[in-house]
């Protein structure tokens, strides 16, 4: 089997930009291609002078509404999808991601707690949802392990019983909530970037690229980590503080995107695997970066749906899970009932 | 001659009945030591003592003069190979990558393997002649391959010192003498000190030049395979009662029939 031809890595690897530009196009509010040009490219080409009576609007509806919420749907897919692809390294088991393993339920928690009663101080949110993530996931792994192990179907078994705990509490956190808090609890909840601006961009942006940093740098760690905790110690990776680290740095990644995007299923659990088939290697070094770049596109392509499908918007979670929930159904099928047991 | 490794007076236990106590062996750059006993005599714990996957109760292991259980991990994988028995793992890496991973602890911690890594990797494949299943996926590999496979990922380590648990298992007649074989010859080649556990007295006889008998977690007897491989110990420790056949390549052990009826 030939590896995988450079340009094809380069291409896989770019795909992010010309999907940048179209969903910068789309939206309910019609802005002519030469406008959106002119507007975009401006300072290094004056000569695409654009002087209609409606730049302004223009300009405040690319710069403002658009490009923020393009920027959150780009880095919300590389977290959930980089996740996916880690996590599945460390637990040797190509079925989990962080909605599975009920990290994303815990960092919903944390944040809707922080939302509902807490006064609105920058971090606040960010810091509760780590918390809590990393809580809900420590719980699920101690609830699956027996003896040092924790096999898949423990692990998904005991991720849904943490994520059907964690939100029962959020609905109570709804009912107590203040009215005056209420809707954005709600709106939050949904799981949509609908409502996202710049703030929301600069509480998650950067963490999740801090993250994403230190994962792209461990890529080949995660390869050795995949082949078992004794073998991976006889190859010389000290397993526990490893493990560690990555574990922190995708709940980092995860809870920063769910505190300001709320809950997104399946990204992490499809991505990968797709990547994987496509570039036909397991090898982390590609399939990170690879993970990264069609996890980014297919949120945002997802999220460009959801804002133009309809004339009111569709919770982009629920897009996520109609493609997700049957390509997940379609692997177990594939992989034979034997999967669950390993 | 330069002794790679010695145990010292090493004893361990799971916390059950079953103990290793006071195993003390040495093993010279070069050469290689046989492990013979029966099942459950404690040959996999007593590798994995040495190679610091396990922690003795009392006793040390020194590996080219330093106390592995004082090591970092890294430190030790410069020093020690570890072949474990060939299994599937749960991504199929390609073979060469699973090799390539035998470098590892030569790397920072957030340094990925470079092209001189890669070139030691395709060395070591060579070196076991499985260059051409380099871009297989390693599970796609017959048992025999993924062994030597694996013997190429603990040479990719550039390692003083070898351990192999059970090379021979699982493997067909031919595949089990090729692998003996190659381990011998880098052994010899490459100044390697290498312990590994065997089920056939014969192969310890054909391959090694030192056999330690292992029975219920302690050293029987250890020395050179024409002192130890006799017929007393074998059915001291086998508990069967055995043959010795003379041949001119040397004298080799076969079961007597008459034991089984
Ligand atoms: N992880 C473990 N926990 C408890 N007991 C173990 C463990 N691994 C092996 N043992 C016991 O230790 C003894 C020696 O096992 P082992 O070293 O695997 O023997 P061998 O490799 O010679 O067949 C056996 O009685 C086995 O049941
Ligand atoms: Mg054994």
């Amino acid at each position: 089997m030939p590896r995988l031809r450079k340009s094809v890595f380069l291409l896989l690897l770019l795909l992010p930009l010309p999907v940048f530009f179209l969903s910068l196009t789309i939206g309910s509010y019609q802005i002519p291609f030469d406008e959106l040009l002119a507007i975009l490219f401006q300072g290094i080409a004056p000569f695409l002078n654009s002087d209609s009576s409606q730049t302004q609007i223009y300009r405040d509806v690319i710069f403002m509404i658009r490009l923020p919420r393009i920027l959150l749907a780009l880095f919300g897919g590389i977290a959930l999808s980089v996740s996916g692809a880690s996590l599945q390294s460390v637990f040797k088991n190509p079925l989990v991601d962080s909605y599975i393993l009920g990290l994303s339920a815990g960092a919903g928690l944390g944040a809707a707690l922080a939302i509902a009663f807490l006064p609105n101080i920058i971090g606040l949110t960010q810091l509760f949802a780590f918390l809590f993530s990393f809580m809900a996931f420590m719980l699920t792994y101690f609830v699956a392990r027996d003896r040092g192990q924790a096999s898949t179907v423990s692990l998904v078994l005991a991720g849904v019983i943490v994520t059907a705990l964690f939100s029962a509490a959020l609905s109570m956190i709804k009912f107590f909530t203040v009215p005056e808090k209420l809707s954005s609890v709600v709106y939050w909840l949904m799981g949509s970037m609908a409502v996202s601006g710049w703030k929301e961009v600069l509480y998650s942006v950067p963490l999740i690229l801090l993250s994403f940093l230190i994962i792209t740098l461990m890529r080949w760690r995660l390869n050795v980590l995949s082949m078992g905790d004794e073998e991976a110690k006889s190859l010389g990776i000290n397993v526990e503080r490893d493990r560690l680290v990555v574990l922190l740095t995708t709940t980092l990644m995860v809870s920063s995107f769910v505190s300001v995007a709320g809950i997104i299923g399946w990204v992490g659990l499809v991505i990968p695997h797709l990547v994987r088939m496509l570039v036909r290697t397991p090898d982390n070094r590609i399939v990170i970066p690879i993970s990264a770049s069609l996890g980014g596109v297919f949120l945002l392509l997802a999220d460009d749906v959801a804002r133009s499908l309809t004339s009111y918007e569709l919770p982009v979670g629920v897009i996520t899970t109609i493609i997700g929930a049957p390509f997940f159904l379609y692997l177990l099928k594939k992989r034979g009932g034997g999967s669950w047991r390993q | 001659m330069e002794t790679i490794v010695s145990v010292k007076d090493l004893s361990f236990s799971y916390g059950g009945s079953f103990k290793l106590s006071s195993i003390t062996l040495n093993v010279e750059a070069g050469t290689v030591l046989a492990l013979l006993g029966p099942n459950g005599c404690g040959k996999t714990t007593l590798l994995k003592c040495i190679n610091a996957l396990l922690k003795p109760e009392k006793g040390k292991v020194l590996i080219d003069g330093k106390n592995a259980h004082e090591l970092k991990r890294w430190e030790i994988a410069r020093l020690v190979g570890y072949v474990p028995q060939a299994h599937v793992p749960p991504f199929p890496y390609s073979t060469l990558d699973l090799v390539l991973m035998g470098r590892t602890a030569h790397l920072e911690f957030f340094q990925q393997p470079s092209n001189l890594d890669q070139q030691i990797a395709e060395q070591a494949l060579r070196m076991v002649g499985l260059s051409h299943l380099g871009h297989r996926p390693y599970d796609q590999l017959s048992g025999g391959e993924r062994q030597l496979a694996l013997i190429a990922r603990a040479i990719a380590q550039e390692p003083k010192l070898l351990l192999l648990d059970e090379p021979t298992a699982h493997l067909d007649f031919k595949n089990q003498f090729l692998v003996l074989d190659m381990v011998r010859r880098i052994s010899r080649e490459n100044g390697i000190g290498v312990i590994m556990s065997l089920h056939d007295p014969n192969q310890a006889i054909m391959f090694s030049d030192a056999v330690a008998l292992m029975k219920n977690g302690s050293i029987f007897a250890v020395g050179p395979p024409h002192s130890v491989v006799t017929r007393e110990k074998i059915e001291t420790i086998y508990e069967i009662s055995v043959r010795i056949v003379k041949h001119t390549d040397g004298s080799f052990i076969i079961p007597s029939m008459e034991s089984f009826s």
